[in-house]
């Protein structure tokens, strides 16, 4: 990999990382809470008597929210598909690429 | 950091700074139950035709030449990884970010259509995040609407002759605000405030796509990240899918 283009990566990783983090610092006390509950406040302010009409098929099944660290569980689950696959392939490009350069 | 990575970063703190106060209200996907049954099937049948055409895409492309599958699974798994990632956000609250721009730009917007539903049916079934009944509308505007903006977004950066990783950051990006705005939209159309659906969208767009922004920044980075770790290694799979021509890099 060409020099420049590892000093751009390392930049944007950093400024990726800094986006992420900063508003945990800036905003203390924020909530920052989970994703699904509170967008509904908002239709509550709209329409004040809305029931959701349909439960998560897996909330039924279990008979209850899922427990927040089952949840965390299935959020790892479904990075690791993904960081494993782009690993897998990556690996074999950049080994591809030794391969090539060795043989010419 | 460059010069515009600079400028983004201390935006995205000025925006810190002036909403710090907003109130928390968190949204990503359409949550179960949250949308009249109507709209469910609307979306849904809207989503459809663009779902058919993904196959087929994807069929094709596949046809063409075997190898794309390479790249195909790793745009798929490129929407996994970013859209598992909830990140806090300038509003005190949290979202995720699509990772849809990557195989928009590479496969088409039809191709990415049918990663982005299997994404969602994970999440509905095995997260209980976005919904089953909502499967439509969150395919609309995540597996649809963002990537046909991407796609548009970049081809006309290459028609401007943009540079490349330019096009390939602000397609990503606005992809993912493009998302949420939809979102919105959705929302709004189904939850007309007393004073008009206009009002309404701006109320959750003021949620959404504010809570979105920085996040669809990073997007956009991070897809320019993957794109130049592709662009140095898989050069040969980058010229099936057209990304690269026969230049050299």
């Amino acid at each position: 990999m060409k020099g420049s283009d590892k000093k751009v990566i390392a930049a944007i990783l950093l400024a990726v990382a800094l986006i992420a983090i900063v508003p945990l610092f800036v905003l203390r006390g924020a909530e920052f809470g989970g994703s699904d509950d509170a967008a509904s406040r908002v239709i509550e302010q709209i329409q004040t008597d809305y029931e959701p009409w349909f439960t998560p098929v897996l909330e039924t099944v279990i008979g209850g929210e899922i427990p927040g660290e089952a949840e965390s569980l299935m959020f790892c689950v479904q990075t690791g598909i993904g960081a494993g696959i782009i690993a897998f392939f990556m690996g074999r490009f950049v080994e591809r690429r030794k391969w090539e350069n060795n043989r010419s | 950091m460059t010069k515009g990575q600079k400028k983004l970063f201390m935006v995205s703190v000025v925006f810190a700074a002036v909403f710090g106060s907003v109130s928390n209200v968190n949204a990503m996907h359409i949550m179960e139950g949250y949308l009249p049954l109507g709209f469910c099937i609307a979306w849904g049948i809207v989503s459809l035709p663009f779902l058919a055409a993904g196959f087929f895409s994807i069929q094709r492309k596949l046809k063409e030449n075997g190898k794309n599958i390479t790249l195909l699974a790793m745009s798929g798994a490129f929407i996994f990884v970013i859209s598992s990632l909830k990140i806090p956000s300038v509003t005190g609250s949290c979202s995720h970010m699509t990772g849809t721009g990557l195989g928009a730009i590479l496969f088409g917007p039809g191709a990415v259509s049918i990663l982005g539903v299997i994404v969602l049916l994970f999440q509905a079934v095995l997260l209980a995040h976005g919904g089953v009944t909502t499967l439509g509308a969150n395919t609309f505007s995540m597996a649809v609407a963002g990537p046909f903006l991407s796609y548009g977004i970049y081809v006309l950066c290459r028609t401007c002759r943009v540079k490349r990783r330019a096009g390939v950051f602000l397609a990503a990006a606005m992809g993912d605000l493009f998302t949420y705005c939809i979102t919105s939209f959705q929302l709004a159309i189904a939850y007309p405030a007393e004073e008009g659906v206009m009002v309404s969208f701006a109320k959750f767009s003021g949620v959404f796509a504010l809570t979105q922004l920085p996040l669809a920044i990073v997007e956009g980075l991070l897809t320019v990240v993957i794109m130049i770790a592709l662009e140095n290694y898989a050069q040969p799979e980058l010229r099936i899918t057209g990304y690269l021509g026969n230049e050299k890099l």
